[in-house]
């Protein structure tokens, strides 16, 4: 499963090469043109440039983790790189580092904390990683300031349907990505793998610019809250209901002409579709949208739960319709 | 300029969908330029060519809104804003769609109307049922629906951020010479109200030589305002600084010397929050000097803004001279 094996990967922001050689290796064999930019963006051309120049985006990287200290007592004090949830942190485990060193995320045991502690939740400076050093030399004969730490997840198959792991966001979009990029019946349009979509679209920035595209979909995972406790109206997403579609984000007002477009593709080719009913959050579509003169954009996302944590769940036929969705809209764009 | 006004501050144009001010203005500065436009985001250029290199005048097209986010079986919906809107402004208000259909806004059982915020408001439309029998879907916008109406010497309308601006570089295109020093491109943007989106690729496009937008800006002269040196009738303001933008002080200086030398009334204008198109002109490539004439109004973003009378006519009279007049040399 394409999914598991790009999830699996260890891609922080910042640190995307493991997952942009793994693209450029599943690319081998196909008609495409590739190239790495300065900013690590893999930019894909597959076909003649046609008019409009399509192109599709996908982000490589998760959030994380950065060691920034390295305790006397051998453990790791680190900061998170892109939006993490402080509370889903303790006792998970990760890895450390290009040689992926194991290690856990420690806190003060049950047994030591006062009472007031136990009240309120811990907060970064509260947690360390415990890589099972008996205090800072052997620790740094192992890690060193400024590695990456990713949680330590294997993608697996759950229930029926459904796939458990992490980094789906945005690795789900670059799988949709990949496998359009194989298709034999797609041709002539730009794809870009981008970096440090999390902490702010960077990658999104230069690879825009440098391909100055007249239009841009952008294949994303988006938060769904099907879950107790959320009225529909709130839920954002559902898992099942397929691809959703953004109206608006914090990032970008989509383009009218391509969203009655992505309708009506879904709508004619009997495949299921969502709005996401939630304008905050953004993705790469708000940098993309501002390269150059400007670029009509448009966002498509498989609903996942639990995103940014060291477990999300997305459901395969979402990500199937995805797939298709997008691939329906490229094939009616050269009717 | 009342007629024109009236016009454009009664048109539909939340952010994402200025198309109705787009056409409208289109139709209004057509006869008066040598060449129109537009761009992938919606941006309407209107072009005066002249001998000199070209000078980008910015208004906005857009105006704040709400944007539906899930309608359900009742046909009642739930919104988000669009832009700087605040929530308690909207109970009771009339709200218009694209296509004119109306709907009011109320809030769940609230204990206080301090627990008012976004996710207990709802629209209603009228519509008993859920898409697709009710008309309105998810991603719809909706904006004011308020007519303008003279008060005194004042203007009151929704959209006057910036519709104000907009009749201002229609009536300046209507008063140009027939030689212009420079080249005069007329850009009224799209998306303004949430981020300037619209301005930085139409200042990339035409890598302009100066900026100069012209927008509404707040004033300190109502009842226990917070102090801010700007006044409705005062005449308009030249821009200090905003959030935004450190207006260039070539281009102020040459701004409060042509006010001088026409003898019209203006301020000086230092808001301490808030940002306008020249924030994304003057970063635009290598960077273009720009400057900010503002129209001192009251009540932005509410239903009812309010500008003077007066002060459109001195701003007016100010663009036409400074488009008439050779800038200074960097």
């Amino acid at each position: 499963m394409l999914l598991a094996e790009l999830a699996n990967l260890p891609g922080v922001s910042g640190g995307e090469k493991r997952v942009r050689q793994a693209i450029v290796e599943a690319l081998a064999g196909c008609p495409v043109e590739m190239r790495t930019d300065n900013i690590g963006n893999l930019l894909v051309r597959k076909g003649p440039r046609r008019s409009p120049h399509v192109m599709l985006a996908a982000h490589m990287d998760e959030v994380g983790l950065m060691v920034v200290a390295i305790e006397k007592s051998g453990h790791l004090k680190f900061k998170p790189v892109g939006g993490i949830d402080s509370r889903v942190l303790a006792a998970k485990r990760v890895r450390v580092g290009a040689a992926a060193v194991p290690g856990v995320i420690g806190a003060k045991a049950v047994h030591l904390q006062k009472d007031d502690d136990r009240k309120k939740p811990y907060e970064i400076e509260d947690l360390f990683i415990d890589i099972g050093a008996a205090g800072k030399e052997e620790a740094e004969a192992l890690v060193k300031i400024g590695d990456y730490a990713t949680f330590d997840t294997a993608a697996t198959p759950i229930g029926s349907g459904f796939w458990r792991g992490k980094a789906f966001d945005d690795r789900a979009g670059c799988a949709v990505l990949l496998q359009l990029l194989r298709d034999p019946e797609l041709t002539g349009f730009s794809a870009v793998f981008t970096v440090q979509e999390e902490i702010g679209s960077r990658g999104a920035i230069t690879a825009s610019y440098a391909l100055q595209p007249d239009r841009a979909l952008i294949i994303e995972t988006t938060a769904a809250a099907d879950t107790p406790g959320t009225g529909e109206d709130f839920s954002s997403t559902v898992l099942g209901a397929g691809p959703a579609l953004s109206v608006m984000d914090r990032s970008v007002i989509v383009d009218r002409e391509m969203l009655t477009e992505l309708i009506a593709t879904a709508r004619e080719a009997g495949l299921p579709f969502q709005f996401r009913r939630f304008t905050g959050g953004g993705t790469d579509a708000g940098a993309v949208a501002l390269a150059g003169e400007g670029v009509k954009t448009a966002v498509v996302s498989t609903p996942c739960r639990y995103i940014h944590s060291p477990h999300s769940i997305l459901k395969e036929s979402d990500l199937q319709a995805t797939a298709a969705l997008v691939k329906a809209w490229l094939l009616r764009g050269e009717r | 300029m009342e007629a024109l006004l009236k016009k454009l501050t009664e048109t539909f144009g939340p952010s994402g969908e200025e198309a109705a001010v787009r056409t409208l203005i289109e139709a209004e500065i057509k006869d008066s330029v040598d060449r129109i436009f537009t761009d992938n985001l919606g941006n309407l250029f209107a072009l005066r060519e002249g001998a000199g290199p070209a000078i980008m005048l910015s208004a906005h097209m857009d105006e704040i809104g709400v944007i539906i986010t899930h309608i359900d079986e009742h046909g009642f919906m739930r919104l988000a804003p669009v832009g700087g809107m605040a929530p308690h402004l909207l109970i009771g208000q009339r709200l218009r769609f694209r296509d004119g259909r109306v709907a009011t806004v109320y809030h769940e059982k609230l204990k206080s109307l301090r627990d008012l915020e976004w996710s207990k408001l709802y629209l209603d439309g009228g519509a008993a049922a859920a898409p697709p029998e009710n008309p309105v879907a998810v991603g719809d916008l909706a904006c004011f629906d308020q007519p303008f109406q003279r008060a005194g010497g004042r203007y009151l309308a929704k959209a006057l951020d910036d519709r104000a601006g907009c009749a201002l570089l229609i009536e300046t295109a209507r008063r140009l010479p027939r030689e212009l020093p420079h080249t005069v491109c007329f850009v009224f943007s799209v998306q303004e109200e949430v981020g300037l989106r619209g301005a930085t690729t139409a200042a990339y496009r035409l890598k302009p030589a100066y900026g100069l937008a012209v927008d509404v800006t707040r004033v300190g002269d109502t009842p226990k305002a917070p102090v801010m040196a700007v006044s409705l009738g005062q005449g308009p303001a030249i821009k200090i600084k905003d959030s935004s933008v450190i207006c260039h002080p070539l281009v102020r200086r040459f701004m409060i010397d042509t006010a001088a030398e026409l003898g019209i009334p203006y301020q000086l204008e230092v808001l301490e929050r808030g940002g306008t198109d020249a924030g994304a002109i003057h970063l635009s490539r290598e960077g273009v000097p720009s400057g900010v004439l503002s129209i001192p109004c009251r009540y932005i973003h509410t239903p009812s803004e309010m500008v003077d009378a007066g002060d459109m006519e001195h701003a007016l009279t100010l663009l036409v001279k400074l488009c008439s007049k050779p800038w200074p040399a960097l």
